[in-house]
C-alpha cells in the first residue's frame, strides 16, 4: 500500500488572530506553525496502515518553501518522503489547489493506493480539496471519515452521522477525507526526528491560477468585549461560584 | 432562478436545509425570481417546501435514491441547475450539504464558497464567510454562474413565507456507473446509553491540560453530575487519551452552546473557543489569570482545579440540600 496525505502549514495561534495592514492575512510574524487535528490523525493513519500492509507513506503540501517545516514533522512519525508544491506565500483558491495536487499526483512514478486528506482545512475550511482531487483522479471519495479498513484490495470506511454511523465500500485506489478522534497520533521519537532530517522532498514550481474563489478581506468578528470577572482565588470562592448556579437556574 | 438543494432523512426535510430556503427566498424575492429547490428522492416534501415559498420541487427519482449517494445527488443538481439556468445555488453548509456542493463544483467545474453567512449575488457575486470554525471572518468574490454556496447553519431562521406553489416536477437523472461507486452502505442507530448527549446538554464541565491526568477527571464528573450536565474536554485532553474524541470540544470537534460551560484548566486555544464560544454563560477555573479564555468567559475562578472543584461540589451540595 502506498499512500499519499496532504496537510497544510498554518499559524497556531494560542488566543485571538491579528490581521495585517492590507486586510488579507494573518499577522504570523510571532506565531509558530502547526497543520490541522485532522490532517494529524491523516498522517498518523497512512503511517499505521504502512506499518501493517507494508508500503509507503508521502505526504504533500502546497505552501511556501517554510513548509518544509510541516513535511519534517510527519517524517519524524514515519512518513517516507514529501512532496512540496511551492508557493510565494499568497494562498492558492479551492479549485489552484485541487488542481496542483492532481497534477503532482499524476506527476509522480508511485501509483498512490490510497490518498487521504483533512475533512476541512483549518484556516480556510473550504470543504472540497478533497473531492476536486478526487473527480480530477477519477476516483471515488468518502468525506467525513472516522474509521479506516482496508482488505482485499477494498476499503471500507466509517462515517459519523447525527443517527449513528453510515459505511462506504470501495475500491482501492481511493481518495478519503478524515476527521480529528480518527486515531491518537503518536509523538515523535528523536531517532525519528533524526532520521526525518535525511529524507528526501521533491519540490515542484507549478504557476498559481488566477482564483475563482478570492479572498477580498479578513476580520475578526465583532464579539462582546468580554472580560472575566474574577470571583476570588482558590476554594474560597466557592459560594460565589455557587451564587451564580444559582443566579442561572443550573441548581 | 434561485436553486436550492435540500436535505431530508425519511421524508423529514432538515433543519439547515429549510433554514437555507429561507435565505433562498430572500434572494428570490429581492432578484424578482423564482425559488425552487431539488429533493433527491421521492420524499413527499414538497407541500412543505411550497408553504416555504418554493414555486416547483424538482424530485429527482432513481433506484440508487434509497441511500445517501453524494455524487449522483451532485449530478443531479448539475442536470436541473443547467436545464433552469439558475444563478445561484444553494445548500445548508453541513456535513452532507458541503459535500454535494463539492462534488456539484467538481462536476461543474465551478468554484464553491462554502460555510458563508452572506451572499450577493451579481457578477462576481460577493460572499462573507467562516474561517477557523467562525473565529475569523473572510469577504470573497465569486466569479462563477452559477454560485455554488452553502450556508452556516444557523444564518437565518427557517420560516414559512412567500406564495411558492410547491409544485413537484419529477425526473429521473443521468447517472453514470462511476456517480454510484459512493453510497451509504449501512446507517446503524446511534448508541444512546451514554446519556446526555454532549451537543445537547445544558451544562458542560470541561477540562484541559490543567487537570492534569485522567484521574483528574473525577471532580469533573461528580460536578457535572450534580448539575445534570455532562463531561467536554480540550484537544490537549484526547490527545493524551485521558478521554475520549466524543467528548472533544472545538473546531475539530463538538461545536456546542450549553446554558453553563466549566472550564477547568483550559487555555483557550482558537481551536477550542471555536466549539464552545457561543455558551450562553462561561465560568473558568485557571492557574493563570491571564490565559486566552478569560477574554471569553464571564466568571473567573483563580486556581488550581484540583483544589477548587472539591470546594465547589462541597457548596452545591449544600445548596441543594436547602
Amino acid at each position: 500500500m502506498d499512500v499519499l496525505v496532504c496537510i497544510k502549514r498554518v499559524p497556531l495561534s494560542g488566543g485571538k488572530f491579528t490581521i495585517t495592514e492590507d486586510g488579507l492575512d494573518i499577522e504570523s510574524a510571532k506565531l509558530g506553525f502547526t497543520i490541522s487535528p485532522h490532517e494529524e490523525v491523516a498522517v498518523e493513519e497512512a503511517v499505521r496502515i504502512a506499518e501493517k500492509e507494508g508500503g509507503s507513506v508521502t505526504v504533500l503540501t502546497l505552501g511556501p518553501p517554510d513548509a518544509e517545516e510541516q513535511i519534517r514533522e510527519q517524517m519524524a512519525i514515519g512518513a517516507d518522503r514529501g512532496i512540496l508544491i511551492e508557493t510565494d506565500g499568497q494562498e492558492w483558491d479551492p479549485q489552484g489547489t485541487a488542481s496542483a495536487i492532481a497534477d503532482a499526483i499524476n506527476a509522480d512514478e508511485t501509483d498512490f493506493d490510497l490518498i487521504i486528506m483533512g475533512n476541512e482545512s483549518a484556516d480556510a475550511s473550504g470543504y472540497q480539496v478533497g473531492i476536486r482531487v478526487a473527480h480530477k483522479l477519477g476516483r471515488p471519495i468518502a468525506t467525513g471519515v472516522k474509521g479506516i479498513t482496508i482488505a482485499d484490495g477494498k476499503a471500507t470506511f466509517e462515517r459519523p452521522v447525527k443517527t449513528g454511523r453510515e459505511l462506504y465500500e470501495m475500491p482501492l485506489p481511493a481518495v478519503v477525507t478524515v476527521l480529528d478522534g480518527l486515531n491518537i497520533p503518536r509523538y515523535p521519537s528523536v531517532p525519528g526526528r533524526i532520521r526525518a532530517k535525511k529524507k528526501p522532498i521533491e519540490r515542484l514550481n507549478p504557476e498559481r491560477p488566477q482564483p475563482k474563489l478570492e479572498k477580498t478581506r479578513l476580520e475578526v468578528p465583532a464579539m462582546k468585549a468580554k472580560q472575566a470577572q474574577v470571583l476570588g482565588n482558590g476554594p474560597d470562592a466557592a459560594p460565589a461560584v455557587v451564587e451564580i448556579f444559582k443566579q442561572i437556574g443550573v441548581i | 432562478m434561485v436553486l436550492v438543494l435540500v436535505d431530508h432523512e425519511n421524508g423529514e426535510i432538515d433543519e439547515a436545509s429549510l433554514q437555507t430556503v429561507t435565505y433562498g427566498r430572500e434572494l428570490a424575492t429581492a432578484a424578482g425570481e423564482p425559488l425552487e429547490a431539488l429533493v433527491v428522492g421521492d420524499a413527499g416534501v414538497a407541500g412543505e417546501l411550497g408553504a416555504h415559498g418554493v414555486a416547483t420541487v424538482h424530485v429527482a427519482v432513481h433506484d440508487a435514491f434509497t441511500s445517501f449517494a453524494p455524487v449522483a445527488a451532485a449530478r443531479a443538481a448539475s442536470e436541473v441547475a443547467s436545464r433552469t439556468g439558475a444563478s445561484v445555488v444553494l445548500a445548508a453548509g453541513s456535513p452532507r450539504g458541503n459535500e454535494v456542493m463539492a462534488h456539484l463544483g467538481a462536476l461543474t467545474d465551478l468554484p464553491v464558497a462554502a460555510d458563508c453567512v452572506t451572499v450577493t449575488p451579481g457578477s462576481p457575486t460577493q460572499v462573507v464567510r467562516a474561517r477557523w470554525g467562525g473565529s475569523l471572518i473572510e469577504e470573497a468574490n465569486l466569479h462563477g454562474s452559477p454560485a455554488l454556496v452553502t450556508l452556516v447553519p444557523h444564518t437565518v431562521a427557517a420560516e414559512p413565507g412567500g406564495s411558492g406553489a410547491g409544485e413537484v416536477a419529477k425526473f429521473t437523472p443521468e447517472l453514470a456507473d462511476a456517480d454510484l461507486l459512493v453510497v451509504a452502505k449501512q446507517a446503524e442507530a446511534a448508541d444512546e446509553s451514554s446519556g446526555v448527549s454532549l451537543a445537547d446538554a445544558k451544562v458542560v464541565v470541561s477540562g484541559g491540560r490543567g487537570v492534569g491526568s485522567a484521574e483528574g477527571f473525577a471532580p469533573l464528573e461528580e460536578l457535572a453530575e450534580l448539575l445534570g450536565g455532562t463531561i467536554g474536554c480540550s484537544r490537549v485532553v484526547t490527545g493524551n487519551g485521558w478521554r475520549p474524541h466524543t467528548e472533544q470540544v472545538g473546531q475539530t470537534g463538538t461545536k456546542i452552546a450549553p446554558d453553563l460551560y466549566i472550564a477547568c484548566g483550559i487555555s483557550g486555544a482558537t481551536q477550542h473557543i471555536a466549539g464552545c464560544r457561543n455558551s450562553k454563560t462561561m465560568i473558568v477555573i485557571n492557574t493563570d489569570p491571564e490565559a486566552a479564555i478569560m477574554g471569553y468567559a464571564d466568571y473567573a475562578i483563580i486556581g488550581d482545579v484540583g483544589k477548587v472543584l472539591p470546594a465547589i461540589i462541597e457548596e452545591t451540595r449544600k445548596a441543594k440540600a436547602g
